[in-house]
C-alpha cells in the first residue's frame, strides 16, 4: 500500500499491472535508488518549484523511445480493449453459470454424446434468454406498455444508478488519494439517519425542507468519512480496518435507533421510520409514472464537480500527488494530513449524497436496508470506471443496468439475482489484471514477462475464478 | 497492511522475535495511560457510582457436571466500586509510570484492565436485568461456540498477512466453506468428507487470491474485496439454483457429532468448553497451538516471517519469497474453509444465503486485535464471541444496555486498537506490498 514505508524499489509494480486507482495518470512508485529520492530532495531544498508528480514520472521512464511504445501500447492493448473484453468475458462466464445450472441443459447433457446439438442448443438459450431477460429490464422492453412502458426500464436503470454513481464517486475519490474507502455503506447509512430525520421530524416550507435534508445527509456522511480520515492522519490507522468497523457501527446504531421512539414509526412494529414529508422528497423529473427522482441530476453534478476538484482544482491535485506518492508530496510542501481528512470527508459527503438520494428520492423511508448493498457495490463501480468521475459515472449506468435488469430477470427466466454479483466482480477482477484478459484473447503484442508467464497459467486462473 | 503510523526506520528487518519494544521505536506516548484513565473514570461512575443496587447472580455449574458448584452472587454495587477502584490504580500506575520515568506500563497492565473492566461491566449488566441472574458456564460455552469461526478465520489472516499478503477475503473463504460442506454433507452423507471439502474450498478462494495478487500483482485489498462479492454471489447462485430445487438432497448435511469425553467433560465450566466440543471444536485448540509453534519455533515460520517482513532479506537469503506466500496464502484458505463448515456442520444444520454474516470481518478484527499472532487472535476471537454470546443474553434477561451496542462493541474496541489507543498493533513490515524480484 501506498503509505508504507519500506524501500518500494523492488516493490514497485509494473504500472499495467497496477489497478486502475493508481495506474490512470501518474507512474506509480520513484524511488528506483537512493539517487532518486536525493533529486527529489534537492529540487524541493532549492526551489521548491517541482511537484511531486514529475518527480515520481521522472523515474518511470526515459524521454524518447519508451513513450513512444507507451503510446502503441495504449492504442493496441489499452485500457479501453480491456475493459470491454473484461466485461464480455465476464458475462460469458456468467452465461456458463446460468447454463450449468439449467434444468434443460441438465437433461440434454444425459444424451450429449447423442444429439449434442440439443445440449449446445439449450447452453445456447439458457444463456441468452436470460441476458435477454436482463437487457430487457434494464433498458427497453418491446412489450412495454406504449412508448412509456417501453422506457419505463430504463428509467429504473438510472434510478438505481443514482446512489451507485455518487457512492462510487467517493469511493474513487478517495483511490485517487491513494486511500482504500470501504467505508460507503456507513456512509450511506449516517447520512440516510440524519437525512431521514430531517425529512420526517422537521415539517417546513417546500424547497427550505428538501434543502436542509440534503445538507443534513451530506453532512452525515462527510462526518462519518471525516473521522476516518483523521483517525489516519493522526494516528495511521489503516483505513480499511476503520471504514469495514464503521459499516458495522453505522449499521448497528441505524437499527438501534429503529428500535427507539424518535425513529420508529408510531404504531409500526417493524423498524421503519415515519415517510418523509412530501416537502421533503425529491420531485421526480418525468412525472409520477417513473421514479426517476431529482437525484440523478445532482448525481451529475456530482460527476462534473468531482471532475472539476480532480482535474482543474489545487485541492484535487494535492488529493492526486498524495495518492501517487505521499512521501514526495510532502516533501514538495503538500500538507498529507490535511489532504487525507479533506479527502475522506468529500468522499464521505458524495456517498451522503447516495443516502440522501435513498431516504429522500427512493424509499420515502428509513429501514436497516436503507443503504442496500449500493456501498459495497460502490467500490467495484469505482474499480470499473477506473476511478475517473466520468468512467465511474458509466461504470454506475452499467451496473445500475444490471441491478434493475436482474429483478426483471429473477421474474421471467428464475435466474437468481446473484448472478449479478458474480459477473460484476469477475469484470473486477479482470479489468484489474489486465495481463490475464489479455492473455485469454491472444492479445499480446509486447514480450511481457508476466503476461506470457500468465498463458500458462491462465486455465486455472479462471477455473479458479469461475 | 500498516496499521501504525508510518515510522521514519527503514528497512529494519526484524526477524527474531515478535513485538518486543525495541529502544528506537517510537516514543512512548501518553496515549496508552490517558484511555485507560478515561476507561477506569467511566468505570468508576457507571459502575460504581450510579451501579445497580441489586445482587448479580451467577450460576457455575450445569446439570451434567461431576459435581456441583454454589452459584456465586455478588452486590452488583460493592464489586462495582471495588473492580473500578482496581481500574483506577491501574491507570494511575500507568500514568505515574509514564510522567515519572517516560515508560510504557508492562504488558500485563492492560491484559488484567481488559479483564477487570470486563468483569466489571458483566455484574453492572447483570445486576440492572429484570432478572439479575445468568448462567456463567452457559455464556462462557456459548461464547466459545460463536468463536470457533471466527478464530478460524483470523488464523487464516495471520497465515496470510504473516506472509506478507493482506487478506479481506477471510469472509469469503468462510463462506464458501460453509457452502461446499453442506453440499458435499450432503451428497455423500458423511460430514467428515464435508469438512474436508470445505477446506478445499477456502484453499481454492485463497489460491484466486494468490494468483491475482503474486502473480499479477493486483492490489490485495482490491482483490480480497472482490472475491468477497464473487464467493456471496456465487454460493447465492447455487445456493437459490441447485439447493433450493431440492433441499433433502443437495441441503441437508449430515452433522458433525459432539464428542464427550468422559469424566473431562464433566468438570464444571471449563469441561464443556474443553472436552465436548465438535471436531472443528477440537480442531480450533490443535490449530490455534500448530499455527503458534509452526510460526514461532520453526525454521518453517521464521521463514515465512521473513519473508512478511523483509522480502528482500528473505530472497537474498535464498527463499522463495513468492511461493512461500503462495503456499501460505492456500494454506490459510483452507483453515478459514474449516471454520466456515462449522456453520452448516455444526451450528446450524443447512446452508442459507451470507451464512458467515460478517464474521470473516471479525475475525480479521481478531487477527488485528491479536497483533498477528495465534494466541493473541484466539483470545480476542473469544473475546468477540463474548460479546455476541452476551448481546443475545441481555435481550433475554432485559438489561438497561441496547443489545445493538453490544453488538457495536468488537467493532469499536477494534477502531481503538488499530487507533493505538489500546496498545499498538504492528502489522508485518511488507504486509500488502507484492514483491518483484529484481
Amino acid at each position: 500500500m501506498s503509505e508504507n514505508t519500506e524501500p518500494r524499489s523492488a516493490a514497485a509494480p509494473d504500472p499495467d499491472q497496477l489497478p486502475a486507482s493508481q495506474a490512470t495518470d501518474v507512474e506509480p512508485e520513484p524511488l528506483e535508488d537512493d539517487a532518486d529520492f536525493v533529486t527529489s530532495l534537492d529540487t524541493a531544498g532549492g526551489a521548491h518549484q517541482p511537484s511531486a508528480v514529475p518527480v515520481s514520472t521522472q523515474s518511470g521512464a526515459l524521454p524518447g523511445a519508451p513513450e513512444e511504445e507507451s503510446l502503441l501500447r495504449k492504442i493496441f492493448t489499452g485500457n479501453g480493449i480491456v475493459t470491454i473484453l473484461a466485461v464480455l468475458l465476464a458475462l460469458i462466464l456468467g452465461g456458463l453459470l446460468i447454463a450449468m445450472t439449467d434444468k434443460v441443459v441438465g437433461t440434454t447433457a444425459g444424451y450429449l454424446f447423442a444429439r449434442p446439438s440439443d445440449f449446445l442448443i439449450a447452453v445456447w438459450s439458457a444463456a441468452t434468454d436470460s441476458y435477454v431477460a436482463l437487457f430487457q429490464g434494464a433498458v427497453f422492453n418491446p412489450r412495454g406498455n406504449g412508448v412509456a412502458g417501453q422506457f419505463a426500464p430504463l428509467m429504473e436503470t438510472l434510478t438505481i444508478a443514482t446512489p451507485l454513481i455518487t457512492a462510487g464517486l467517493g469511493v474513487a475519490l478517495a483511490f485517487r488519494a491513494g486511500l482504500f474507502n470501504i467505508g460507503a455503506q456507513g456512509q450511506i447509512i449516517m447520512a440516510g439517519i440524519l437525512a431521514s430525520w430531517v425529512g420526517f421530524a422537521l415539517h417546513l416550507p417546500l424547497g427550505i425542507h428538501l434543502l436542509l435534508v440534503l445538507v443534513a445527509g451530506v453532512i452525515g456522511g462527510a462526518v462519518w468519512g471525516g473521522i476516518v480520515g483523521v483517525l489516519k492522519a493522526r494516528t495511521g490507522a489503516h483505513e480499511v480496518i476503520v471504514t469495514i468497523m464503521f459499516n458495522y457501527i453505522a449499521l448497528y446504531f441505524l437499527r438501534y435507533l429503529l428500535d427507539t421512539d424518535l425513529f420508529q414509526r408510531p404504531g409500526a412494529d417493524t423498524p421503519i421510520s415515519p415517510i418523509v414529508d412530501p416537502s421533503a422528497a425529491y420531485p421526480l423529473i418525468f412525472g409520477s409514472q417513473y421514479r426517476l427522482h431529482l437525484g440523478f441530476l445532482l448525481a451529475i453534478a456530482a460527476t462534473v464537480f468531482v471532475s472539476w476538484l480532480l482535474n482543474r482544482s489545487t485541492l484535487g491535485f494535492e488529493f492526486r500527488a498524495v495518492g501517487a506518492n505521499p512521501k514526495a508530496a510532502l516533501t514538495a510542501g503538500i500538507n498529507v494530513s490535511r489532504a487525507t481528512i479533506l479527502v475522506m470527508t468529500i468522499a464521505g459527503g458524495l456517498a451522503g449524497l447516495a443516502g440522501v438520494a435513498q431516504v429522500a428520492g427512493t424509499e420515502k423511508v428509513l429501514t436497516d436496508g436503507v443503504a442496500a448493498t449500493y456501498g459495497f457495490d460502490a467500490i467495484t463501480v469505482a474499480l470499473l470506471g477506473r476511478s475517473s468521475p466520468w468512467g465511474t459515472f458509466a461504470a454506475g449506468l452499467l451496473f445500475g443496468a444490471f441491478r434493475a435488469g436482474a429483478v426483471q430477470m429473477q421474474i421471467q427466466t428464475g435466474t437468481p439475482i446473484d448472478i449479478v454479483l458474480v459477473v460484476q466482480s469477475l469484470i473486477v477482477l479482470f479489468i484489474a489484471a489486465p495481463p490475464l484478459v489479455r492473455a485469454i484473447f491472444g492479445l499480446n503484442p509486447r514480450k511481457k514477462k508476466a503476461a506470457t508467464a500468465g498463458k500458462t497459467k491462465q486455465a486455472a486462473t479462471t477455473g479458479g475464478a469461475a | 497492511m500498516s496499521t501504525t503510523a508510518t515510522s521514519p526506520v527503514e528497512g529494519k528487518p526484524q526477524p527474531e522475535k515478535n513485538h518486543r519494544p525495541t529502544v528506537s521505536a517510537k516514543p512512548v506516548t501518553w496515549k496508552l495511560p490517558v484511555t485507560l484513565a478515561v476507561l477506569a473514570t467511566i468505570a468508576f461512575i457507571f459502575f460504581g457510582l450510579l451501579g445497580p443496587q441489586a445482587n448479580a447472580k451467577f450460576g457455575v455449574s450445569s446439570s451434567g457436571d461431576f459435581f456441583q458448584l454454589p452459584a456465586i452472587e455478588v452486590p452488583a454495587f460493592l464489586s462495582g466500586m471495588v473492580l473500578s477502584l482496581i481500574l483506577l490504580v491501574l491507570a494511575g500506575y500507568a500514568l505515574v509510570l509514564k510522567a515519572r520515568a517516560n515508560r510504557r506500563p508492562p504488558r500485563w497492565v492492560p491484559a488484567v484492565f481488559t479483564v477487570v473492566f470486563v468483569v466489571a461491566f458483566l455484574i453492572w449488566v447483570v445486576g440492572g436485568a429484570r432478572t439479575p441472574s445468568i448462567s456463567l458456564a452457559g455464556l462462557i460455552a456459548g461464547s466459545v461456540t460463536l468463536a470457533v469461526p471466527i478464530v478460524f478465520g483470523s488464523l487464516s489472516g495471520v497465515l496470510c498477512e504473516r506472509a506478507g499478503v493482506v487478506n479481506i477475503a477471510i469472509e469469503g473463504q468462510l463462506l464458501g466453506g460453509a457452502f461446499t460442506a453442506a453440499l458435499v454433507a450432503s451428497l455423500t452423507h458423511n460430514p467428515y468428507l464435508g469438512l474436508l471439502a470445505a477446506a478445499v474450498a477456502g484453499a481454492l478462494v485463497s489460491v484466486v487470491l494468490a494468483v491475482f495478487s503474486i502473480k499479477y500483482v493486483v492490489n490485495q485489498i482490491i482483490v480480497g474485496v472482490v472475491l468477497n462479492v464473487l464467493v456471496s454471489g456465487l454460493t447465492g447462485f447455487l445456493f437459490t439454483t441447485v439447493m433450493q430445487s431440492d433441499p433433502e438432497k443437495y441441503n441437508s448435511p449430515a452433522e458433525l457429532p459432539i464428542i464427550d469425553i468422559p469424566v473431562l467433560s464433566s468438570i464444571p465450566v471449563i469441561g464443556p468448553i474443553l472436552f465436548k466440543q465438535s471436531v472443528v471444536g477440537y480442531l480450533m485448540y490443535v490449530a490455534v497451538i500448530v499455527i503458534w509453534v509452526a510460526l514461532f519455533k520453526t525454521k518453517w515460520g521464521l521463514r515465512v516471517r521473513a519473508v512478511g517482513e523483509h522480502p528482500q532479506a528473505a530472497d537474498t537469503l535464498g527463499i522463495k519469497v513468492n511461493a512461500t506466500r503462495f503456499w501460505n496464502v492456500t494454506l490459510g484458505g483452507a483453515v478459514a474453509g474449516i471454520g466456515g463448515s462449522f456453520f452448516t456442520l455444526v451450528a446450524i444444520d443447512s446452508f442459507t444465503k451470507e451464512i458467515s454474516g460478517g464474521r470473516g470481518f471479525i475475525a480479521l478484527a481478531a487477527m488485528i486485535l491479536g497483533r498477528w499472532n495465534p494466541i493473541g487472535a484466539f483470545f480476542a476471537a473469544l473475546l468477540f464471541g463474548f460479546a455476541d454470546n452476551l448481546q443475545s443474553i441481555v435481550t433475554i434477561i432485559g438489561t438497561p444496555v441496547p443489545s445493538q451496542f453490544m453488538a457495536m462493541l468488537p467493532y469499536v474496541v477494534t477502531v481503538f486498537a488499530v487507533a493505538g489507543l489500546v496498545g499498538r498493533s504492528r502489522p508485518p513490515a511488507a504486509d500488502g506490498i507484492p514483491y518483484i524480484k529484481g
